[in-house]
């Protein structure tokens, strides 16, 4: 193996102040967590304003790569050589020896760049730029330096240790989840949700998810696809509750007692009522929607606003002024899009009208909801008493 | 209650297939091909099958090769019996109402430059014997026909169709299909022309994961699987004991009292239709009596997606399919369906009910009810 261990830069965590460890340790937290996947054993530990993956012994680098990339928070993932014997000369050793199996074409123009966070070492950055590229082009005539624009950026950081490195893989970005509190994500079993939920975890927030079952309007398989949607995106969130609600009754009810056009609005407002229901008793401050402007009768902004109304928690949308084909990119790259598009009903098609409303008037949803009467309040106690809880990881 | 009435997709096993299963998994484990005690002790659990399927046709015993089950079967008739013959000609024919495991398999060997013509179906779903006759040429290696349909339970004129194949064009091998016709059929290859004939085990009260092909002695079919060289070289890799024992039991258990069985089966399916008729506005799309399958009614019901009624059955622990299992989930319309002439606004309403040895005439009862009682409010909340 070429590389034992590896360098996590991370983005904005570093800028938080006093909370900075608290953002650290949940880093540390969730890359132990997708390091459990990966064939090897590994230690995660920090040093200030770094935090080092180390494999002990055999380990699948490619794996532990992709792994490290569905970790949020992490900026770059560099692999790295780490000297313990800092003594100048045999750093000069290890900083040619680590270009020649790096690399070994040689052909290449290089910059040395110098850091000494041990502010005791002997030698100035500087000079250890000039010195160990010295070392570097006795060792390899071919290779040249370009100090503005190299193939190769040779970082060498004195620390408690020395750290090479030069390559460096773009991490996802975002905030290691469990740092931006919790949220509830409505997943129906399309493209959009999954993608949203993703979005929202990405900024550090907890996700748990809520889905509305109608059998026999929508089967067991339809089900299993969203639990295994939700198992595809804690991948990147980490384990995710999945509360199953189902909501039949409350969707027939409604086909009875209200004009057929609005079903899909009257059923869109239970189920955000349902959500934050569910979302407060698990302490979660928001909720998530996949709904993308305009994309169907019940996504106009009329709609939306609609929905909307009936929520007091703030609702993330973050794929809100996304095209189809750009979200579509988003859940091809996180892996969801394949299981997405398994042609299974979701219960918000089943009873579709063939004219929905698409502007509707607020004051004549309320008034066509009053029809539902107390009846309804009971029907959603239960619909949430009764739902299952999942736990997808 | 619970009414299975999925027979068509896969059977609950007899208790004797589950004994013998058991004991050739723990106690007669042995690899038939080796040579010690152990193998000698499992080879006879897969002659002793191979006796009873062959006696079972009146068929000789080296033309059986066990396979994976049906879709192995139908692959290696198809692909093993083209790539034999393909010096004397490379068209095919078939229907188009085949099963996919033989309809896919057509087209890869379409990919491979055979030539394929699919014959259509009339409204009782068979081929007519005449299109056929004209479709056969000097260049025909190989006809491709079900014995059973999987999805409305017609049967094709087997006999007739060997006779025409081997009197117009006896260089070409007849293959059937037989997976939902074996067990419900005395069927004998010899007298009625078949070259070929798939059969798969769990259909027929035996295990999943295996089947045979029989191959006419004379019939010339290259191997699909290389290997160790078991079977005669015709289908390597480790004989599947336990799965070939089960398949002996249920074969040995169906064709006892073979006739009663049969009339057991068209007992329950004409007791169905005949309670269909208290049901408003569905159409069954099987021909009555004798003249389709024992075990297979299509019934469309007006104005009532499959899906949701088959869900709803579900839930009262009545098992159906929509279509033809195997292709259930995908989301493309029955082409048998339409081959036979089901309105349009029918296609997405069709059930399949299939029967088996298990099933009793008060599951009927009770499907009969629960149908009664789901139709008028599935009717009632619909899309549009």
């Amino acid at each position: 193996m070429m590389f034992q261990s590896f360098l996590i830069k991370y983005a904005e965590i570093g800028t938080k102040g006093k909370n900075r460890y608290l953002f650290e340790d949940a880093l540390m937290k969730q890359i132990r967590h997708a390091l459990k996947e990966v064939d090897g054993g590994f230690a995660v530990t920090k040093e200030f304003g770094r935090i080092y993956v180390e494999a002990k012994g055999e380990y699948d680098f490619e794996d532990t790569v992709a792994a490290l990339k569905r970790v949020f928070g992490i900026a770059w993932i560099c692999p790295m050589f780490q000297i313990e014997e800092k003594d100048f000369d045999n750093l000069k050793k290890e900083v040619v020896a680590y270009v020649d199996r790096v690399y070994p074409d040689k052909a290449l123009t290089f910059k040395v760049d110098s850091r000494r966070a041990d502010k005791k070492y002997p030698v100035t950055s500087e000079q250890m730029n000039r010195d160990l590229g010295e070392a570097v082009l006795n060792a390899f005539p071919q290779m040249k330096v370009d100090v503005h624009h190299p193939q190769v950026m040779l970082h060498v950081e004195v620390r408690n240790m020395v750290n090479i490195y030069s390559k460096m893989i773009p991490g996802p970005g975002g905030m290691p989840v469990g740092t931006n509190g919790k949220a509830m994500l409505l997943l129906s079993g399309g493209i959009d949700s999954p993608v949203a939920g993703y979005m929202v975890a990405k900024r550090g927030v907890k996700v748990e998810a809520v889905y509305f079952h109608a059998p026999p309007y929508t089967s067991e398989r339809a089900k299993q696809k969203v639990v295994d949607l939700a198992r595809l995106v804690s991948r990147y969130s980490g384990p995710m509750r999945l509360h199953v609600v189902n909501f039949t009754d409350i969707q027939l009810y409604i086909y009875d007692q209200c004009p057929h056009e609005e079903l899909t609005i009257i059923m869109r407002r239970y189920m955000m009522r349902i959500a934050e229901m569910i979302g407060k008793e698990s302490d979660c401050l928001a909720l998530i929607t996949g709904e993308s402007i305009g994309q169907v009768a019940s996504q106009t902004v009329q709609s939306l606003a609609a929905t909307n109304e009936v929520c007091t928690m703030p609702v993330f949308r973050p794929v809100i002024g996304f095209d189809k084909q750009e979200i579509v990119d988003i859940s091809e790259k996180i892996g969801t899009y394949e299981t997405s598009i398994e042609p299974f009903e979701d219960c918000c098609t089943i009873f579709v009208a063939k004219h929905p409303v698409t502007k509707p008037n607020v004051k004549m949803i309320r008034r066509s909801e009053e029809k539902l009467g107390e009846k309804i309040d009971d029907m959603v106690r239960t619909a949430v008493t009764t739902r299952e809880i999942l736990m997808c990881s | 209650m619970e009414a299975y009435f999925d027979n068509s997709a896969t059977t609950k096993v007899f208790d004797c297939v589950k004994d013998i299963v058991i004991k050739t998994m723990t106690e007669d484990y042995g690899n038939a091909a080796s040579k010690h005690l152990k193998g000698v002790e499992a080879e006879r659990y897969i002659r002793e099958a191979k006796s009873v399927i062959a006696k079972s046709l009146k068929a000789q015993e080296r033309e059986i090769v066990f396979t994976s089950g049906g879709s192995e079967s139908n692959n290696m008739a198809l692909i093993g019996g083209a790539m034999a013959n393909r010096r004397r000609g490379g068209h095919i024919i078939s229907t188009n109402v085949e099963h996919s495991s033989v309809y896919n398999t057509l087209g890869f060997l379409e990919e491979q430059g055979f030539e394929i013509t699919y014959l259509p179906v009339d409204k009782e779903g068979h081929i007519s014997l005449l299109q056929l006759q004209d479709s056969l040429r000097p260049d025909t290696i190989l006809v491709s026909v079900m014995y059973v349909n999987n999805e409305v339970g017609s049967v094709e004129p087997v006999e007739e169709i060997g006779r025409i194949v081997k009197e117009r064009q006896p260089q070409a091998l007849f293959h059937v299909d037989a997976i939902q016709a074996y067990g419900k059929y005395e069927i004998r290859p010899k007298r009625q022309g078949i070259d070929l004939l798939s059969v798969s085990g769990h259909k027929i009260h035996g295990p999943k994961g295996v089947g045979f092909l029989y191959i006419n002695e004379k019939a010339k079919v290259k191997p699909l699987i290389y290997g160790g060289g078991q079977q005669k070289g015709m289908r390597s890799g480790t004989e599947n004991v336990p799965g070939v024992a089960g398949l002996g039991a249920a074969v040995r258990e169906i064709y006892r009292d073979h006739q009663q069985k049969v009339d057991y089966l068209y007992g329950l399916k004409a007791y169905f239709m005949d309670r269909l008729g208290e049901i408003e506005g569905c159409v069954v799309n099987s021909q009555p009596g004798r003249e389709s399958a024992p075990q297979i009614v299509s019934v469309s019901f007006e104005g009532i997606r499959s899906e949701v009624l088959l869900h709803a059955l579900e839930e009262r622990g009545i098992y159906v399919s929509s279509g033809s299992a195997c292709s259930s989930s995908h989301p493309g319309l029955s082409g048998t369906l339409k081959g036979i002439g089901v309105r349009p606004e029918l296609l997405d309403s069709t059930l399949r009910f299939s029967f088996g040895l298990f099933n009793k005439k008060e599951e009927i009862d009770y499907a009969i009810e629960v149908i009664k009682e789901l139709l008028p409010v599935l009717r009632r909340y619909r899309r549009g």
